[in-house]
C-alpha cells in the first residue's frame, strides 16, 4: 500500500508537471506576454474550440458506434435465427 | 586616385532579412575544411537547422501576436483603448502613413511587451560583473520607473569586453588618468584643423605596427569610421548583400556577374569592386572564410575591406585578428577596418593600409574633415591596452588574456552544445548565438537571466530573421572558469524550464559539388 504521504507526494508531483505544461503551453501561443483581459479572450476562445471539438467527437463518435455495434448485432443475431428455423 | 570611382559593393552582411534569395544556410556545415591547403587549421562552423515543430510553432507564437496586434490595433483607432504610441497628428491623417508598415507594427504590438529586456541602464564599468538599476512598469513596459534599488555584481555576458579591458582600475585607467589631466577631454577641432595631437599621431603608428601595415588612421567613432569612409573610397554604388561568409560560391557567382554584366542599367564596365566582409559576424557568431575570400579577390582583381570590429583582440594567437587567425598576409587586404570599442575597452575605429590610401583617406575622409578627433584619455587607454596586448609594457597580462578569452571561448561553447542547446557559428567565436526562435521565450529568456543575476542580450527582428531569435553571450577574458560554470548551470536550468535544448545533433555532409542554383532548391527542404 502507497503511505498517505507518498500519495500526497505524487499528487503534488502532478500538479506541478501540469503546471509546467501550462507554462509551455503559454510560452508556445504567447499567451505569457499577454496583458490579463488579452488571456481572459484567448483561453476562453480556446475553450470554446476544445469545447465543440469534444461535442463534435462526441456526436460523430456516438453515432458511428451505435450504428456500427447495432451492425455487429445484426451479424450475431441472424445465424442463431437461421439455425433455430432449421432444427424447428 | 578620384572620389568618383564608380565601384561595386558586395557588402557581406548577416542580415538575412534583406537577402532577396533566400538560401537555407542552416543546412547544418559542420565539418573540417582543408581546401588545397588553404586552410592552415581546421574550421569547425555549424548552423545547425531549426526543427519543423519548433518553426512551426514560432509561426503560431508570431500568429496568435499577429492577431492580437490588430485587434489592439484597431481598439486604438476607435479609441477603445489608449493609444501610447506614436501617431499621425489629425491635421496629418490624409498624408501618407508613416506607422502602417510592418516595422511599425512590429514596434507596438511585439516589441513593446518585451522592451524591458534591452535598455537596461547600468551604473558600473561594465566589466565582468555590473550593476543594474531596478526598474519596473506599470502599464505593460510603455513607461518605466526606477525603484531606486540597484542590482549589484550582475555577471556581464552582454559586453563586448572580450579581452577585459573595461576597468577602472589598473595601468591603463592611470594612463588615461594622467593624459586627462595633461591635454584634458575635449579636443574642440576636427583632424585637419586643430584637432590632431601628438597623441593622435603615436596612436597611429602604433596601430599600423600592431596590424602589420603601412600606415593607420584613427576616428572617433567605430560606426562613422564606416560610414564616413567608405564614400570617400567608393563613388556611384550597387549594393549587393549575400552569404559570402559561409559561401565564398556565392561570392564568385556574384563577382562573375558583375564583370559580365557590368552597372545595372547603362551596362557599362564597372571600374573597381570592393567586397566588404567582416572578420566575426556577431549575429551568427561565425568568422568569414578569408582564405577562399583573398584567393577570389586575387583571381578578379577587386578590392577587398575587412571589417573587423569584433575579431581584432580577440582571435589569432597574439590577437592581431582574422588575419593572423588564417596565417595570412596583411598585404593581401586593401583596407583593413576595425574598432577600438571591443577588445580595447576605448572608443572610435582605425583604417590600416598602404599609404597611398591612407594618405589619401587624411585628405578625402569625411570624418577627418568633419569629425572632432578623438578624445586624449580614450587614445591613451588605446595605447596601453594595445600595448598591453602587444606585451610592449614588459608584462604578459595581453598574452595570458588572448589565451584565458580562446580557453574560455571552446569551453563555453562545448558546454553548451553539450547541453543540448543550439548553438550558431565557429567553435573559435567569442560570440555565442544560442537558439531560442519562439517570441515569448526572448523575453522569458531574457527576465529569468536576469532574476539569477546573469545579464544576456537577446535579439529578435529585425536584427535576425523573424523566426530565428537568439541570445547572444559575449565572452570576456576577464570571466574565471567559476563565473563560467555558474553561468551554464543558470543556463541549463532556464534551458529546462523554458525547453530550449532543441539540438537534435544532426550533421550534414558537406557538398562536394559547386553551388548553383538548383542546389539552393534541393537544400531547401
Amino acid at each position: 500500500m502507497i503511505p498517505l504521504w507518498a500519495a500526497g507526494m505524487d499528487v503534488k508531483r502532478a500538479w506541478r508537471s501540469l503546471y509546467w505544461l501550462f507554462c509551455q503551453f503559454e510560452l508556445i501561443t504567447c499567451s505569457y506576454l499577454m496583458e490579463p483581459w488579452e488571456k481572459v479572450l484567448f483561453y476562453s476562445f480556446n475553450l470554446a474550440v476544445l469545447g465543440l471539438l469534444f461535442y463534435t467527437a462526441y456526436a460523430c463518435l456516438a453515432a458511428q458506434l451505435g450504428s456500427a455495434f447495432q451492425l455487429l448485432g445484426s451479424f450475431l443475431g441472424s445465424p442463431r435465427h437461421n439455425a433455430l428455423a432449421v432444427v424447428k | 586616385m578620384s572620389a568618383s570611382w564608380m565601384s561595386t559593393v558586395f557588402m557581406s552582411a548577416s542580415l538575412g532579412l534583406q537577402l532577396q534569395r533566400h538560401i537555407d544556410y542552416a543546412c547544418c556545415i559542420n565539418h573540417i575544411v582543408h581546401n588545397g591547403g588553404l586552410y592552415k587549421r581546421p574550421f569547425n562552423e555549424a548552423f545547425e537547422e531549426t526543427p519543423m515543430l519548433v518553426a512551426v510553432l514560432t509561426y503560431v507564437g508570431y500568429g496568435v501576436l499577429t492577431l492580437f496586434g490588430y485587434l489592439r490595433d484597431f481598439m486604438r483607432q476607435w479609441k477603445i483603448e489608449k493609444c501610447q504610441n506614436a501617431t499621425e497628428r489629425e491635421e496629418q491623417k490624409d498624408f501618407v502613413p508613416l506607422y502602417q508598415d510592418f516595422e511599425n507594427f512590429y514596434n507596438r504590438n511585439l516589441y513593446m511587451r518585451i522592451r524591458d529586456s534591452w535598455n537596461r541602464p547600468i551604473c558600473s564599468v561594465p566589466g565582468a560583473k555590473v550593476d543594474m538599476m531596478e526598474r519596473v512598469s506599470h502599464d505593460y513596459n510603455w513607461t518605466f520607473t526606477y525603484t531606486g534599488r540597484v542590482i549589484k555584481d550582475i555577471m556581464n555576458m552582454g559586453s563586448y569586453n572580450y579581452l577585459g579591458f573595461a576597468q577602472n582600475a589598473g595601468a591603463c585607467q592611470e594612463a588615461a588618468a594622467k593624459v586627462l589631466s595633461q591635454y584634458g577631454a575635449g579636443v574642440c577641432s576636427t583632424r585637419q584643423e586643430m584637432g590632431n595631437l601628438d597623441k593622435h599621431e603615436e596612436l597611429e603608428k602604433l596601430v599600423a605596427r600592431f596590424l602589420g601595415v603601412e600606415s593607420a588612421m584613427a576616428y572617433g567613432m567605430g560606426f562613422a569610421t564606416n560610414s564616413m569612409n567608405i564614400p570617400a573610397l567608393v563613388g556611384k554604388v550597387w549594393f549587393n548583400y549575400l552569404f559570402a561568409f559561409v559561401f565564398p560560391q556565392c561570392l564568385e557567382k556574384l563577382l562573375k556577374d558583375a564583370i559580365v554584366h557590368g552597372q545595372p542599367r547603362t551596362r557599362r564596365p564597372w571600374k573597381k569592386i570592393l567586397i566588404l566582409v567582416e572578420g566575426i559576424y556577431s549575429m551568427e557568431g561565425s568568422i568569414v572564410r578569408l582564405p577562399e575570400v583573398i584567393a577570389l579577390k586575387k583571381k578578379y582583381k577587386s578590392y577587398l575591406y575587412l571589417d573587423e570590429a569584433h575579431s581584432i583582440g580577440a582571435l589569432g594567437p597574439t590577437g592581431r585578428g582574422v588575419v593572423e587567425y588564417f596565417g595570412l598576409n596583411p598585404e593581401d587586404v586593401d583596407v583593413m577596418m576595425g574598432t577600438f570599442t571591443k577588445s580595447f575597452g576605448a572608443a572610435g575605429g582605425y583604417i590600416g593600409g598602404k599609404k597611398e590610401l591612407i594618405d589619401y583617406l587624411r585628405t578625402y575622409s569625411h570624418s577627418a574633415a568633419y569629425a572632432t578627433s578623438m578624445s586624449p584619455p580614450v587614445v591613451e587607454q588605446i595605447i596601453t591596452s594595445m600595448k598591453c596586448i602587444m606585451g610592449e609594457d614588459g608584462t604578459t597580462i595581453g598574452r595570458a588574456r588572448v589565451q584565458q578569452l580562446a580557453e574560455n571561448t571552446r569551453y563555453f561553447r562545448r558546454r553548451l552544445k553539450e547541453m543540448g542547446f543550439i548553438i550558431y557559428g565557429n567553435e573559435d567565436s567569442p560570440v555565442v548565438p544560442l537558439m531560442l526562435y519562439m517570441p515569448a521565450k526572448i523575453g522569458a529568456f531574457g527576465r529569468e537571466m536576469l532574476k539569477r543575476n546573469i545579464g544576456v542580450v537577446v535579439v529578435g527582428f529585425p536584427a535576425t530573421p523573424i523566426i530565428e531569435s537568439r541570445a547572444r553571450f559575449c565572452l570576456s577574458a576577464a570571466h574565471t572558469k567559476e563565473m563560467l560554470d555558474t553561468a551554464l548551470k543558470e543556463v541549463n536550468e532556464v534551458g529546462d524550464l523554458l525547453q530550449l535544448k532543441y539540438s537534435r545533433r544532426r550533421l550534414v555532409p558537406l557538398l562536394d559539388r559547386p553551388f548553383d542554383e538548383t542546389t539552393y532548391e534541393e537544400t531547401e527542404d
